[in-house]
């Protein structure tokens, strides 16, 4: 048995914009989820989950030790900053797009919240 | 020891917590970082039309508030407010040092970093499919050169109380001191690893201290209206502290130092400056208390050959129009707005292409983050239609639109505004506004092709 939750109330994370290559770094709050989230927010989940933003390839760097990974997404900020018609044209809100996306964790297992 | 201290982490930071740092921070540098890419292209723009301006805006204000609390404090300013002239905003500085009564003050320039003159019709833009600038077919504005450390150097061994820059990398302001005091080599890569790490911790201000990180319930930040700046405690081993003023809000805590360890870095083990290619990917984070944190283990290997060269072009014109609905049914009556601006503008030519309406309060920011791939989108714009399932009752129509034609941007707002008269009920609050645009992209040029200058003022 398990359950999905969003990834907002295990991780924390923050974007920023080179160009047209948006980097967003995700932090587990909780070492113990780490080796979850590592699993499950693979690279590839990432630019299936936004096929019409990330046109380009993404990059999974990860910090163990830290409890962090990094994404590095090309082509996703619409031209970026002094192109892209967003509101947001640097993609800052590209963080909590990450963060939205859900993790499935065991019934059993202890989680933290973040809270 | 070294204490560092970071009074703007961009061109339009905050002011009271930075004469806060210079007043009471026992500095003995105080940095103001306030470039961008864009903020940099402005800059140029600004020169054009007046050749006394194109320095950083809050340049004055930022002066008038630190300059004589600095020199009580022996603590020397470093910073690329410069933008575009750096003469002239090094004359500014000047004019108010002798306004101050801060008579013998000394202010050195670093210049060097315009290569606009440089760039040629053939020149690559690696970040652009390594088409020419020719290919890009737009004029150029401006184009400048990230220095680094070396330009720098020769400023402070000038004995400046003031050392005003245009492009270098914003690390290479925070290096530039410990090398100078440290007396570090500039091949020592491991210790310029360490040091360029203490800069990019700093360089976005209070992005360490609890700003730009709150997210209520989660993460919560005590006093985030009080925000201070951060202080870097730095050690000859270019280990450092990160910390903040007692009196100021914000916190700095292992999260708020890790969101900024990888802010705008793509490879930990490879983060490219003029001076060195850092490895921030083995880096302790340590916690010592009362807002006390401690990073260590940042390495570095050789430079790049290379220098990064930001190229702006003339964008022509961005447009930005409005126009809220709110109360029963606001949805609807939003969602029929932005259809019938969408058959109408589409009935120009060429502006559908350019061209981005969002509703704000049910989909906007990520609206193009949704849905299935659609290649006849480029960037995702103009998407097809989704039913807004929304239960919001308060919602703006936004429209976006960029061209070389400003008098298309303005048939675009008049299309915009007439929604009042004759688009859904209850439409109100139109907005509109037309702003220049810049685009820019990447090249490299050898470090040879460049020779920084220091010039030294005197008040």
């Amino acid at each position: 048995m398990s359950r999905r939750i969003p990834l907002h109330k295990l991780a924390h994370a923050r974007a920023g914009d080179k160009g047209d290559t948006s980097s967003i770094s995700v932090w587990v709050y909780d070492a113990g989820d780490y080796a979850l989230v590592k699993e499950q927010l693979t690279a590839a989940r990432v630019k299936a989950a936004f096929p019409r933003l990330i046109r380009g390839n993404v990059v999974r760097y990860c910090l163990d030790e830290l409890s962090g990974l990094n994404f590095v997404a090309h082509n996703a900020l619409e031209g970026g900053v002094n192109t892209s018609l967003n509101l947001d044209s640097h993609g800052k809100s590209w963080s909590s797009l990450l963060l939205s996306l859900e993790i499935e964790v065991p019934e059993n297992k202890h989680s933290s919240t973040g809270a | 020891m070294l204490r560092l201290g970071c009074g703007a982490g961009f061109s339009s930071d905050r002011l009271e917590p930075a004469i806060d740092l210079a007043r009471d921070g026992r500095l003995d540098y105080l940095v103001f970082e306030t470039i961008g890419e864009r903020t940099l292209a402005f800059g140029h723009r600004d020169r054009k039309l007046d050749p006394t301006r194109g320095y950083n805006p809050q340049l004055a204000a930022r002066m008038r508030g630190v300059l004589a609390h600095c020199r009580r404090n022996k603590t020397r300013i470093v910073t690329n407010m410069g933008v575009a002239n750096v003469a002239a905003a090094a004359e500014v500085t000047i004019t108010i040092a002798r306004e101050l009564g801060l008579k013998g003050l000394k202010v050195a320039t670093v210049e060097g970093d315009d290569v606009t003159a440089m760039m040629g019709s053939e020149t690559v833009l690696f970040d652009h499919g390594n088409r020419t600038i020719a290919e890009v077919g737009r004029p150029v504005v401006g184009a400048n050169v990230y220095l680094g450390i070396d330009a720098i150097l020769p400023a402070l061994e000038t004995g400046a109380d003031v050392v005003i820059t245009g492009r270098v990398a914003d690390p290479s302001l925070f290096l530039s001191p410990l090398v100078h005091h440290f007396g570090w080599k500039l091949d020592d890569w491991p210790l310029l690893g360490r040091g360029t790490l203490v800069g990019h911790l700093m360089e976005c201000g209070m992005q360490i201290t609890g700003g730009y990180y709150a997210d209520p319930g989660f993460k919560d930040v005590p006093r985030v209206a009080d925000c201070g700046y951060p202080i870097a405690e730095v050690a000859a081993d270019g280990n450092a502290t990160i910390t903040k003023l007692a009196s100021a809000g914000g916190m700095v805590s292992t999260r708020t130092v890790k969101e900024q360890l990888l802010y705008e870095v793509h490879d930990p083990t490879a983060y490219l400056t003029p001076d060195v290619t850092a490895d921030f990917s083995r880096v302790g984070i340590d916690d010592r208390g009362q807002n006390r944190v401690d990073v260590s283990g940042a390495s570095g290997t050789v430079r790049p050959r290379t220098l990064k060269v930001t190229v702006g072009f003339d964008g022509g014109h961005l447009g930005e129009g409005g126009i809220s609905y709110a109360g029963p049914n606001a949805v609807a009556r939003a969602t029929l707005a932005r259809d019938i601006l969408a058959d109408r503008l589409g009935r120009h030519a060429g502006f559908a292409e350019n061209l981005r309406l969002d509703l704000i309060g049910v989909d906007s920011l990520h609206q193009t983050a949704r849905g299935d791939p659609d290649p006849s989108a480029p960037g995702g714009r103009l998407p097809e239609r989704e039913s807004p399932s929304a239960t919001s009752q308060d919602i703006r129509v936004r429209v976006a639109m960029r061209s070389m034609d400003r008098s298309a941007i303005e048939t675009m707002l008049w299309e915009v505004e007439s929604l009042l008269c004759c688009g859904p009920a209850g439409g109100g609050g139109y907005r509109g506004q037309i702003s220049p645009s810049v685009i820019t992209h990447s090249a490299l040029i050898d470090r040879g092709s460049v020779s920084p200058t220091v010039k030294v003022l005197v008040a």
